[in-house]
């Protein structure tokens, strides 16, 4: 019968997925060591390559800095570098890891590295041990430094001293200290843009305060009932700047904090200002960097109104796109010449209201990855219409959260 | 059936589909409604949306179908579907939407911090999703084919083509709206012909004895046998064959029957009398979609029916485009309001399908035999009705019908092409998310061409039964224990899913078991959801080591109320109004 024939087809076919998905994966798996070291030439360059390739296994987890978790994960692979019965690595307290043979010399250890720490020299010495076939009978110190301070002591123990083991530690412990000093430099970098926000954060433009207490002034008279609500406005908008808890917020709360925003503006400008507004409401629970479309939108009021006297008209445009949302804001101003945007956003000139594009932009690359920076169409008298994409969920992002670290 | 206004009917709702998906956004171009369209989206309509997506061709035709053939013990389907989301209310729809996951991948991610977890997350997202968009392609097929007597697959092309056009295209830019009015069309589509038919059956004298065992004949009607099938009787039979019966021709004769086995020849047409009874059509040589696993149920009736409960019980939290849409809620209260206000919805949609069943046992009684039981939503206005109201009733059943494939069907492929494009296919700069769509559309179309014998709503219980046994014990053990690790998940998943994966290839595959083997594979939910479970938490026991450092952490933010984690936005106004009191 045909229809069996065809059930049964289908049937074999989704019986075969979870074994093509689990071979296409066992392959994944396999096909790396063998690919990578096929194929090459000489012993020498063999073992060079071998050696090569295992500083660099070694390198991700001490990205992460010195700590216990690290240490242990990249401390065989240092082991198998030096070709050492035993590798321990140590902060300036404790031993963070003891990998090989030996491990009842630890505190001993321990003791004897208080001049190596102090004084940022390696050195070699005997180890005592009452063990008669103990099989390490050398320590060899090589202290971790990060911009000339000591963090710690990789040590190499052997039976014998060999001063091709002091090179060999030395070295090693240099390129571990390249290594902290690398996370040492992500760490600062995380530090810098936590600083930036903030700076952003107090930087909702002393020019806007100013303007906008002016605003309120001049309706207090004529309209009070007016002026009472631009207060309140501005107390909200004000708020929502200045708060304190968290790195992220939803769109929809950053959506009427540039409410409020544009109610300050419109008071001042008036009937020369109008927006619309285009959302999707699937997309207003979506997490995003605080306060990292508000510039956006003040960048495209003061292009929109720079220098003309006419109206000027602003969209911004939510919508829903898969797992992402699909956020575009859009002027009819100046523009811009795209070489000078360019320059803005690689950091090397920050005209007026330039750092607010180049910060979001470092932020949303910072928090989504590189693929996830703002796009920005414009030119010179063509307006500008900048396009982020948010993910919806990114590991490590939610409202109240902190910025995820890498 | 008139093609005149079932034609048109579905190329209305098509439209209307594409229409709201493409400019339903809420738009202000006054300052003043800035407010109304950055507004979040309400329980009501978040709940509408849910139900629009959740009610597919399994609850518009598949149910009345199965109530058809096999009577009332067949109510379990819309108790199941409905008390599904009870579940989903009580342990997961809040902590799930504090996860901030927009997918249950996300979510395994955002649990458990482990990549491998998340993509085989995936790997069941699109398995559940294929199978359960298959039968709607089918029914979709079935539709256009009982409508219009177009070929079997034409429907489910039109489906895919409709769906996969409008989401490939960025055309769902609002998918919310979109469902929602789905919803209230399908619910008017089967509510208003309803109305009508039940007055039709009062006018008829109302007769009772739809559930009597056998179903008969309530008027002389002429079956025509469109597949060979093998015909069971229990008692001898009389009627007036015009065919070939047991490979013999007869020409309009009147003959008997003996109590056996009889074979019928496709092409036969059998003339039954007033107050026969309905003979029943034998498994395995009926090509038809309400009857191949019926068997196995009579079979092992009381077991069939736990497997059944449970798998719909705890299925309805892992279908991927049912929970991608908690997503929409502002926060995990509104979450738990929306559920409250689906189980409502849906309620009240799952009291109409039983009455088409009903229904169809009196006055259509001959669709057990030819097979086409899912179409009798559809044929009841025309056959209790007829003339003009007849066909215009059948008109808006056929859209709702469409409806309801659309609905589902476009919901699971975004969730399908999202998984697609995000955890399978390679990333390269801006994600191509139309390669996934038409990648999460070929493959259950091609299936749907190649098997045509699952009836609508077992092939949605098999979908049920493999969600039920891999995200069931991830999300609720993710949401409820602090020790699962990701092994522990990883293992459970693999353990249940794939198990019941394989029980639902086996069934599809027309595996010959007979008696208890081929109940447990044709119903996995009764022992491979303990089995995800138990493997879950003997790994994870086994495993201690690997609990990931941040559990305490994101369990307190799965559970505590948002307020109590995160300030509350916006609140000068009404400070500053209650400080002038």
């Amino acid at each position: 019968m045909s229809g069996e024939v065809s059930g049964f087809l289908a049937g074999f076919l989704v019986a075969a997925l979870p074994f093509l998905a689990a071979g296409f994966w066992l392959g994944r798996r396999t096909a790396r060591p063998g690919r990578s070291l096929g194929g090459l030439g000489t012993p020498v360059e063999h073992a060079t390559f071998q050696t090569l390739h295992t500083a660099t296994l070694a390198a991700p987890p001490l990205r992460a800095g010195l700590t216990e978790e690290t240490a242990r994960r990249s401390a065989k692979r240092l082991r198998t570098l030096l070709g050492t019965d035993a590798l321990c690595l140590t902060d300036h307290e404790s031993v963070l890891v003891w990998e090989g043979v030996g491990e009842h010399h630890r505190a001993e250890i321990m003791e004897r590295l208080a001049g190596p720490l102090e004084s940022g020299r390696g050195e070699a010495f005997r180890l005592t041990c009452d063990i008669l076939d103990c099989p390490v009978r050398w320590a060899v110190v090589a202290p971790l430094t990060v911009d000339d301070r000591v963090h710690g002591a990789l040590v190499a123990c052997a039976p014998l001293e060999s001063a091709v083991l002091v090179r060999a530690a030395g070295e090693v412990a240099r390129w571990v200290s390249v290594q902290l000093e690398l996370a040492d430099l992500d760490h600062s970098r995380t530090r810098l843009i936590e600083a930036e926000i903030k700076a952003l954060r107090a930087q909702i433009s002393p020019h806007f305060i100013f303007n906008s207490l002016a605003v309120i002034a001049s309706f207090v008279r004529t309209d009070p009932e007016r002026a009472r609500e631009l207060l309140l406005e501005f107390a909200d908008f004000t708020r929502y700047s200045f708060r304190r808890h968290g790195d992220f917020t939803t769109l929809a709360d950053e959506l009427h904090a540039i409410d409020h925003y544009l109610a300050l503006v419109r008071a001042r400008f008036g009937d020369r200002l109008s927006v619309t507004l285009q959302i999707a409401p699937e997309v207003l629970p979506v997490t995003l960097p605080f306060l990292c479309l508000q510039p956006l939108v003040e960048n495209a009021v003061k292009h929109g109104l720079e220098g003309r006297l006419d109206k000027s008209h602003i969209s911004i445009t939510a919508q829903d796109a898969g797992a992402e949302a699909l956020v575009v804001i859009e002027d009819d101003g100046v523009g811009m010449d795209p070489e000078v945007l360019r320059r803005i956003l690689s950091g090397e000139t920050s005209p007026s209201g330039g750092i607010g594009l180049s910060n979001v932009d470092e932020r949303l690359r910072q928090v989504y990855g590189d693929d996830h920076g703002l796009v920005i169409e414009t030119a010179v008298g063509a307006g500008m219409k900048i396009t982020a994409r948010l993910p919806k969920y990114q590991p490590g992002v939610h409202p109240d959260g902190g910025i995820p670290r890498a | 059936m008139n093609e005149n206004y079932t034609v048109p009917a579905v190329a209305l709702v098509v439209v209307a589909t594409v229409f709201v998906g493409a400019f339903g956004l809420r738009i202000s171009r006054t300052t003043s409604d800035f407010y109304v369209a950055s507004r979040t989206v309400g329980p009501r309509l978040n709940a509408a949306a849910i139900s629009g997506e959740y009610l597919s061709a399994a609850s518009f035709l598949g149910i009345a179908g199965l109530v058809l053939v096999q009577g009332p013990d067949m109510l379990w389907y819309p108790v199941g579907y409905t008390a599904g989301y009870l579940v989903l209310l009580l342990f997961v729809a809040a902590p799930l939407r504090r996860s901030g996951a927009y997918t249950l991948p996300d979510f395994a991610e955002a649990r458990l911090a482990s990549k491998t977890v998340r993509r085989l997350a995936g790997a069941f997202v699109v398995g559940v999703g294929w199978l359960y968009l298959l039968p709607q392609l089918q029914g979709a097929g079935l539709t256009l084919n009982v409508l219009t007597d177009a070929p079997q697959w034409l429907g489910g092309v039109i489906v895919a083509a409709v769906v996969a056009a409008t989401v490939a295209a960025g055309g769902m830019r609002s998918i919310t709206f979109v469902q929602a009015f789905q919803y209230w069309l399908k619910l008017t589509a089967l509510l208003v012909p309803a109305l009508f038919l039940v007055l039709a059956w009062q006018g008829d004298g109302a007769p009772r004895h739809a559930f009597d065992e056998p179903a008969s004949f309530r008027e002389q009607r002429v079956v025509r046998v469109d597949a060979t099938l093998d015909l069971k009787l229990a008692e001898p039979l009389t009627v007036t064959v015009s065919g070939t019966i047991d490979g013999r021709r007869h020409d309009e004769k009147r003959i008997d029957l003996p109590v056996g086995t009889h074979r019928v020849e496709r092409g036969t047409r059998l003339t039954f009398t007033e107050g026969d009874p309905v003979p029943v059509a034998d498994r395995g040589s009926n090509g038809g979609m309400s009857t191949s696993l019926a068997e196995g149920r009579e079979e092992r009736p009381l077991y069939a029916t736990y497997g059944l409960i449970l798998a719909t019980f705890l299925g309805t939290m892992g279908l991927p485009h049912v929970v991608v849409r908690f997503y929409t809620s502002p926060h995990g209260v509104a979450a738990r309001r929306t559920t409250v206000v689906v189980l409502g919805l849906i309620g009240a949609f799952y009291l109409l399908p039983p009455v088409y069943g009903a229904l169809g046992r009196l006055y259509a009684p001959e669709l057990t035999l030819t097979g086409d039981a899912d179409a009798a939503v559809l044929l009841l206005p025309d056959r209790m009705i007829g003339g003009l109201g007849g066909d215009l009733l059948g008109a808006l059943v056929a859209g709702g019908a469409f409806a309801a494939f659309l609905s589902t069907a476009s919901g699971l492929t975004l969730a399908v092409a999202g998984v697609l494009t995000q955890d399978v296919l390679p990333a390269r700069g801006v994600r191509h998310f139309r390669l996934g769509t038409v990648l999460a559309m070929a493959v259950p179309l091609a299936a749907s061409v190649l098997v045509g014998g699952l009836p609508v709503a077992d092939a949605v219980g098999l979908a049920f039964a493999v969600s039920a046994s891999s995200f069931c014990p991830l999300l609720v053990l993710g949401i409820w224990w602090r020790r699962l690790t990701p092994p522990g998940a990883a293992a459970g998943m693999l353990a249940g899913g794939g198990a019941a994966l394989l029980a639902v290839a086996a069934t599809m595959a027309g595996y010959p078991g007979t008696g208890a083997f081929h109940a447990l594979l044709a119903w996995p939910a009764l022992w491979s959801v303990p089995l995800g479970f138990l493997t879950m938490v003997l790994v994870s026991l086994a495993t201690p080591s690997r609990v990931p450092a941040e559990t305490p952490s994101i369990l307190a933010r799965f559970h505590l109320p948002e307020e109590l984690v995160g300030g509350q936005p916006g609140a000068a106004s009404k400070e500053i109004e209650l400080w002038r009191r």
